[in-house]
């Protein structure tokens, strides 16, 4: 019970930032720094969540590095999300396999 | 386009989300169940908070018996970032979208969401928001329901690197978007510096990953509208040729024309 009420509660927190600028702001926003703003924000945000968080994500620096790398280079060729995604677990897992055999 | 189409579209450009997201909600799921967390217990965390970095934490916050005080905050301030990303979709929506079904799209913003989203060159409609989240939510529930029954079959050296996906995924949105603008590359140094230096500095380490993410975004966008601010028209510029392409393509176009300003 306490769980759940606990799983509840985080749902309500991840639902309000979402929907409140949604309800508030129906206006067009015309200062363009404010939209240049807006424009850079995903960039930002993303980036500031994926490092340095994803060298320690794999339990091994070493892993996790042959990992991002293997994104980045596939990224950069502009594969879809899911190839990008399953390239950079498998060569994680194959460089612990590595890692553990040497 | 028929609202129909627009479901269709925004379904379709849903689609890699959805199966990017499998993995590293099958990660939860069976990261949830090791702690001690029922299999349908899991799975509704997924359907009801649909977002990864803010479930992480709080499940685990759960498993370790923290207060709920301390579960919403940790969870709000990973999750405020939504606030910037529903503030700039307020910005591109169509006109006219009542109070009801704002509050429905509101579910579905996540960060991949958002970033295809954010990059569309057109006015965003009730039906296409909801055909872009619906496949997110099909593959992010599944894959948890996926890691959460096959949770204690599971190696270690397997979901160590699962652990990876969510971020991969990350720099698949990001790095196509950045070869072609400066301006973007900027962004991202600028904030992955920011995180490293509060990450270093003993000082800031004190702040949680949240508020650092929060400032880091902060300081690195507006850096970066106040050296490369982008014109109305370059924004519109690239439009109506390129809406009817895939999530994609709309990346490339709005990182030509912040790089195509930039140059000016």
């Amino acid at each position: 019970m306490k769980a759940l009420i606990g799983v509840l509660v985080m749902a309500l927190v991840t639902y309000i930032p979402r929907v409140f600028p949604l309800v508030v702001f129906r206006r067009q926003i015309e200062n363009i720094y404010i939209r240049s703003f807006l424009f850079y924000v995903p960039y930002a945000v993303l980036a500031a969540l994926t490092f340095p968080s994803i060298f320690w994500s794999t339990g091994s620096v070493i892993t996790a590095a042959a990992g991002t790398l293997t994104a980045i280079l596939l990224a950069y060729f502009e594969k879809s999300l899911v190839v990008v995604a399953v390239a950079a677990i498998l060569v994680v897992y194959v460089s612990q396999l590595i890692a553990a055999a040497v | 386009m028929e609202r129909k189409e627009e479901y269709a579209d925004g379904f379709r450009k849903g689609i890699p989300i959805g199966l990017g997201y499998l993995p590293v909600s099958f990660t939860f799921g069976v990261m949830a169940v090791a702690g001690g967390i029922p299999v349908s217990l899991a799975i509704f965390t997924s359907l009801s908070n649909l977002t990864s970095a803010g479930q992480f934490a709080g499940t685990k916050l759960i498993i370790a018996g923290a207060g709920y005080f301390e579960i919403a905050l940790t969870t709000f301030v990973i999750n405020i970032r939504y606030m910037l990303m529903s503030l700039a979709l307020s910005q591109k929506m169509e006109e006219g979208i009542g109070f009801f079904r704002r509050l429905l799209i509101g579910y579905g913003v996540t960060d991949e969401v958002f970033a295809i989203a954010s990059v569309e060159k057109k006015k965003l409609t009730a039906p296409y928001m909801y055909g872009l989240f619906t496949a997110p939510v099909i593959g992010w529930t599944l894959g948890t329901a996926l890691g959460a029954l096959i949770s204690g079959l599971l190696v270690d050296s397997v979901a160590n690197a699962m652990g990876i996906a969510l971020y991969a995924m990350f720099i698949a949105i990001i790095v196509p978007p950045a070869k072609k603008s400066k301006p973007i590359v900027f962004t991202i140094l600028l904030a992955v510096a920011l995180m490293i230096l509060m990450e270093t500095v003993p000082v800031f380490s004190v702040i949680s990953e949240g508020f650092r993410v929060i400032i880091a975004t902060i300081l690195a966008a507006g850096t970066a509208a106040f050296l490369f601010p982008i014109r109305e028209e370059a924004q519109q510029a690239a439009g109506p040729e390129y809406g009817e392409k895939s999530g994609q393509a709309g990346c490339e176009t709005a990182g030509q024309s912040g790089g195509e300003e930039a140059a000016r």
